[in-house]
Order: structure tokens, then sequence, then C-alpha cells
């Protein structure tokens, strides 16, 4: 089932087209990547999402209905990339005001922040300010503020930046086991790293539009450019075939770029026919990474300012 | 709705159980007594003997002139400028050529104003007497007494609100038109601010973007402003408590002779200003009696309601201004100038106007709701319907709400695009086309 959808969506600012015309949609339970160099429109797409700004055109689907922001909103849980807490406000009284005003009762408030109080360790903060916390320490608080109400989509927008490897793992754990409770979650970054690792499937957008929709495994199969690295005990004076050509030689490895036509088993039977003995050979997929830096270079990275006849 | 309450109960919450909010509450009232007290108290005061030594070569002082509460005259044989002091003397008077304009003070210290005055005052008097009983054989002390006995003149005021005949006190009205006006100006401001710095510490803190996440903003602006404006009403409901138990208590330890006493010896300064003052002050059962004569129901109320629109219709400009406010104060101070302008406007108006209360700046200035507040504060101490018609009165309510609902919609475009902007500082002109953007 699909917990979103968003088709056509527009949002125009006086000077450039923030977002350009995107649809996509997001399976319930996902966890999704939404990719994008600074100033693609990321920020403004969630913001519609989250029911902060209006699209000027297009529309969004959430749980099979249009969206409307103004009950809807009590579903979704968005952690802006600014994350943002009332500095002078005891912690415990923070948690329980902002869980109110998504609409859950006092009693309940209060289970629920104990819940995640004694589950990231933080009860004993209950008291204190959040000027006497850490930048990770805030983090973690205002993760929770955000999943408190169990909301069906959460929105993390750079959730790991501050934490240390330690808590920051500690989050990304909550993040699965909040995406197999049944939790939609999207999730947006620059980090490509962290992408591969949790997301299921990516969107990436530039200047607005979407260029790449996919799921993580299917983009890198889609941008693969039919490398392999072989290991071999003893490299071959001269390696010459008509299958593949060395792209790289280092100590003990060669990586082979397959011609158009021929197939890895081609490459393997060369080897075997040199009589050299094969120790490792595997595909080489590029990484997000380079996938990203390939289908963003070339545009102007910095965003212009344009006259927008809509 | 629920969720406006949620936001005006934590508004309201944070500020009350602010240290310095408590403090300010509690100590302003305080101070303000402490200061009256210790006035009266240093007024009353023993004043310093001191004993003059005069040389009378006219003899016109000499067995004439009187001792005062400060001044002890005395003509001893063999004093002069040289052993004054060593004969127990502060000053030494004397008139050098024998005549009786000149005469010259030698003593070790300087003289205090009131000394000197006292001084000045006791010599011209002793004079004065000398050449009204010399010349028309006029005793002083016996017209003094004829003075008394025929009494001075003062204005009875009576004027006729409908078919009643009131007593009037336009001394009572300026004074209460004067304090109702000012405190409306110092609490707009003050509070006013304090909504355009929780707006800004809302959008600097980034917490903004969380909370409009889960309500509109207008929500999130309606909320402050009505939470900070209970704040203003806890204040003052917490300051009238205070200054009423305090007046009692005052009242009831300091003795009616004390407040004489206090009252005789403010009126022995000399100065137009001081005797202005104790015009003011004296007569304290004279205040207490007036008092009763202002209509304090209606004074209340209409204070309450115009602090309470007057309010409304400003914070939610300041509330806007706050919005567009990036992490640099200064843009605030400049952005903040037109919203300050007419309340500054406003109150030099009301000084004007209280002078005036029915004249055409005063009638007019009162139903603009920019001034209205203000002004009009001042006007309805004169009386209702005498010195402010029915109609002025309910047209500059009608006006002050319908601008308050006027300045809430326009600020709340406003708001919502600025709470959200950040890195872009906000001119006027920006603030312009954002309030009247279609969406």
């Amino acid at each position: 089932m699909q917990l979103l959808q968003l088709r056509n969506l527009k949002k125009y600012y006086a000077t450039q087209k923030a977002v350009d015309d995107i649809s996509f949609s997001i399976e319930q339970g996902s966890i999704f990547g939404l990719l994008g160099p600074n100033g693609a429109g990321k920020t403004t797409l969630l913001r519609m999402i989250t029911g902060i700004f209006y699209p000027d055109e297009g529309e969004i689907i959430f749980n099979d209905k249009k969206f409307d922001p103004l009950n809807d909103t009590l579903f979704i849980g968005y952690m802006p990339e600014e994350r943002g807490l009332y500095k002078k406000m005891k912690i415990g009284e923070q948690a329980l005001y902002l869980a109110r005003l998504k609409g859950l009762s006092k009693n309940e408030a209060m289970e629920k922040i104990k819940y995640w109080f004694t589950k990231l360790g933080m009860e004993s903060w209950w008291n204190k300010k959040v000027e006497d916390l850490s930048k990770g320490m805030s983090q973690k608080l205002q993760f929770v503020t955000t999943v408190l109400h169990e909301p069906k989509l959460i929105i993390l927008d750079e959730p790991f930046s501050g934490l240390d490897p330690v808590n920051a793992n500690l989050i990304k754990d909550e993040i699965f086991e909040l995406a197999r409770k049944g939790s939609t979650i999207i999730f947006s970054t620059h980090r490509m790293e962290q992408v591969e690792e949790i997301c299921d499937h990516i969107v990436l957008v530039n200047q607005g539009k979407k260029i790449l929709d996919g799921t993580v495994q299917g983009i890198k199969q889609q941008f693969k450019e039919n490398l392999f690295r072989v290991q071999l005990s003893d490299i071959p004076s001269e390696v010459r075939s008509d299958a593949f050509e060395v792209t790289k030689h280092s100590e003990g490895q060669l990586t082979v770029k397959i011609n158009e036509g021929s197939t890895s088993n081609d490459v393997l039977r060369y080897f075997i026919n040199e009589n050299a003995t094969i120790e490792a050979f595997n595909e080489i997929l590029p990484s997000l990474n380079e996938v990203f830096i390939k289908q963003v270079e070339g545009t102007k990275t910095t965003r212009q300012f344009q006259k927008v006849v809509a | 709705m629920n969720k406006i309450l949620l936001i005006i109960k934590r508004e309201y919450l944070v500020r009350v159980r602010n240290k310095t909010f408590i403090l300010s509450t509690i100590l302003t009232p305080l101070l303000f007594a402490g200061l009256i007290t210790a006035v009266t108290f240093i007024s009353i005061k023993k004043v310093d003997q001191e004993k003059i030594a005069v040389i009378d070569n006219s003899g016109m002082l000499e067995g004439k002139i009187e001792n005062t509460k400060a001044l002890t005259f005395e003509f001893p044989k063999g004093v002069d400028s040289t052993n004054y002091i060593q004969k127990g003397y502060t000053a030494l008077l004397y008139t050098p050529g024998g005549n009786v304009q000149g005469y010259k003070l030698i003593s070790k210290k300087q003289f205090g104003m009131v000394a000197e005055g006292q001084l000045e005052d006791k010599i011209n008097e002793t004079l004065e007497n000398q050449l009204l009983k010399s010349k028309y054989n006029v005793d002083l002390k016996e017209l003094e007494a004829e003075r008394k006995k025929a009494g001075s003149v003062s204005i009875d005021q009576t004027y006729q609100e409908g078919s009643e005949v009131k007593k009037g006190n336009s001394k009572l009205a300026y004074g209460i038109g004067y304090g109702c006006g000012f405190l409306i100006y110092i609490t707009l401001l003050i509070y006013g601010n304090m909504v355009m710095r929780g707006v800004s510490e809302e959008k600097t803190n980034r917490i903004a973007e969380v909370i409009i996440s889960s309500v509109k903003p207008f929500q999130l602006m309606i909320g402050k402003i009505i939470g900070i404006g209970a704040v203003g009403l806890t204040q003052f409901f917490i300051w009238i408590i205070l200054l009423v138990g305090l007046m009692t208590a005052a009242t009831a330890v300091l003795s009616k002779d004390t407040l004489k006493q206090a009252q005789e010896s403010t009126q022995q300064m000399p100065g137009g200003s001081m005797q202005a003052a104790s015009g003011a002050t004296g007569g304290f059962d004279a205040i207490s009696e007036t008092l009763g004569q202002a209509n304090w129901v209606l004074i209340i109320g209409c204070f309450l309601f115009y602090f309470l629109f007057g309010y409304l219709f400003y914070a939610s400009l300041f509330a806007a201004v706050g919005s567009t406010v990036n992490e640099d104060a200064q843009d605030a101070q400049s952005l903040q100038l037109p919203i300050t302008m007419p309340i500054i406007v406003s109150i030099i108006i009301m000084i004007n106007a209280i002078t005036n209360p029915s004249g055409t700046l005063a009638t007019w200035a009162s139903l603009i709701p920019f001034c209205s507040p203000i002004v009009m504060m001042a006007r309805i101490p004169f009386g209702v319907p005498g010195t402010v018609p029915y109609w002025q009165l309910i047209l500059s309510m009608v006006l002050l709400v319908a601008g308050f609902l006027f300045t809430t919609w326009l600020s709340a475009k406003i708001y919502r695009t600025g709470i959200l902007m950040y890195g872009k500082k906000a001119g006027w002109k920006e603030m312009w086309k954002w309030a009247f953007r279609s969406n």
C-alpha cells in the first residue's frame, strides 16, 4: 500500500522554481531517501508534505485521501534540518507540550514520554533545560519529540548531523524499528553512505526536478559500468583480450571493464586459459555517491535566480 | 481551539514563572511605596537648628524678627566675623553700610536652599511688617487673621450630567487621565516588545518550524499574543492588590499628625514645582475624599478595554516585525520604529489633549485606533457623557476593535511568510508584498 503519493507538485517563488513538477510515491513501512544537493528544493518539498506550505499546483495523496494539512499533520512527525527547541523550557515540559500539540492527551503523552526517555537513557533530563544539553543530546531529544506521537509518516531532515557514532547507531536502530512497526520514514540527506545503509527507495532531485527514482540496488545496477575486480595470485605480465580492457592495475588486483557483447565469464575464461590463479572476482557497482556526483555534476551547483513565468 | 489554549498556557506559564517577572511584579509597587515613605520621612525629619548672630546697625530687626524651626536669631554684643564661630554661632548676618537691602551672611558652611529661603522670607517679612506698621499703622498679624476669617477663594465646580448635577474636579481628572494614558503607553511598549522578542526567539531557535508542522501559523501567533496579554493583566491585577494593601497599611501606620506634618514641611519648601507637588500630594484627606468622586467602575472598565484592545492592535504588528527578524538584533530596531512611532506620537498628543479634553485634536485622536487607547483614556476621567459623548466612546471602541482585526489579519500574512524565511533580510517593501499575496 502506498502511504503517500505526490502528483505533479509545483511550488514557484518569485525568483525560482523551487519544486517543478515532481511526482513520486512512497510505500507504507519503507524507508525513503530524498536526496539532492543544497538548494535542490528538498526543504520546500518536505514543507509541502508537512502542510507548512501549500503547493501552487499538483496534489498530495496521504493515506488514500487528499492531504488535509489541518488534520493529517497529526499523523506526521517532522524533524527539520535546523533543530529547534525552546532553550529556557524544561525538557520534560517541552516534550509534553510538543506531544500535546500533536493531539495527545496529557496521560497518553506522559506515558509515551516515559517510555522513550527510559529507552534512550534520558530519565534524568526531565527538569533540565535545553540550554544545559550538548548538541548531540538535544538532537536525541528532538528525535524523541518527533516520533513520540507514533506518526504514520516520519520525516527526518539530516537526523545524524552532530551525533557521535554511538548515538547515531542508537537513532539508526530506532529508525529501523519504527519502520518495522509500520511507520513510513522519509529521510532527507546528502550523506550518501547513510542512504545506502538505511534506505530502500530513493529519489534524487536537482534544481526542482526529479532526476532519479528507484531502489538503491536498482539505481546501482542502472548506473553500473561493467567494472569487475579480479584478484590474482600472480598477475601475468601482459593482459590483452577482446572481451575487456584493464582500467586499473594495482598490487595483486586488476580492475577491468567488460566490452559490449562480452560477459564476466569471458574474463574468467581468459585468466583460466592464462593459467593465472583467481583468488577473487567481483563486480564493482558504483556507490550512490558516484551516481549522485555524476548526475548533479555539470549542472550549476548553486542555483541561479531566474525570472519565473508561471 | 484546543491547540491555541495549549499555546496560550505555555506562553503564560513560561513568563509568569520567570524570576524577573516575579521580582518586577512584587518589587515595583514596593519600590514605589518605599520611595513615597522615604520622601515623607525625610521631609518631616527635624531640621538642623542654625544659630545666627545678627549685627543690626539699622535696628530694624532686633526684637522684631521671629525665630523659625530652622533658624534662631540672636543679637549678641561683641561678635564679629573673626569670633562668631568660637561663640557658638553658625553664621553671622550684618549690614555693611547700614543699608537694609544689602544683608550679608558669613558662615562656616554653605547654607541650604531651604534655610536661605527662610532667612530671606523672614527678613523681608519683618521689614515689610515694620513698613506697614509705621506708614499705614497696619498690623500684619491682624491682617492675616482677618484674611483667614474671610477665607480664600477656590472654585467649586459642578456640572450637569443628564439630570444629575455632579461635583467636578478637573485636577483629579487630570491626574487620573494622565496616569491612565501613561500606563497604557508604557504597557504597549513593554508587552509589544515582549511579543516581538518571543516571536523572533522562536524563529532564530528554529522551533517555529517544528510547531508550525503541528499548528497553523496563525494559531501560534494569536496564542502567543493572548498569552502575553494575560501576563500583562496578571501583573496589573497583582499591582492593584499590592498598592491597595500598601495604601491601607500606610494610612494605618502613619498617623494623621505625621501626614499633616509632612504636608506642612513640604509646603515650606520654596520653588514652584515643590508647591505644585505638595498641592498634588498634600491634602491626603482631600485626596481620599475626592477620589470617591471619580467614576471608578467606568474608568477601570474602559482602562481594561483600551489596554486589552490597544495591546492586541499593536501586538500583532510587533509579532509581524518579530517574524521578519533574523539573528541580527539591529534589524529589529529599525523595523520596529514605524510601530513605536505612533505610540510615541500618541503620548505627545495625549499630553496636549489632556489640557483641553474637548478640543478638536483630542476628539479626533481619541477616535483613530493608532492613538485612541492612550488619548481616549486621558479624556474619560473628565466625564462620560459630559466631556466624551457616548457616540464618541462607542465609535472609538468599534474602530479600535475593527483596527485590531485588520492589523491581526495583515500581520498574520506577514508572519506566516516571515517566520520560515531565513537568511534574507526583509524590508518593509517585502513585508508589504507578503501581506497582499494571494496565498
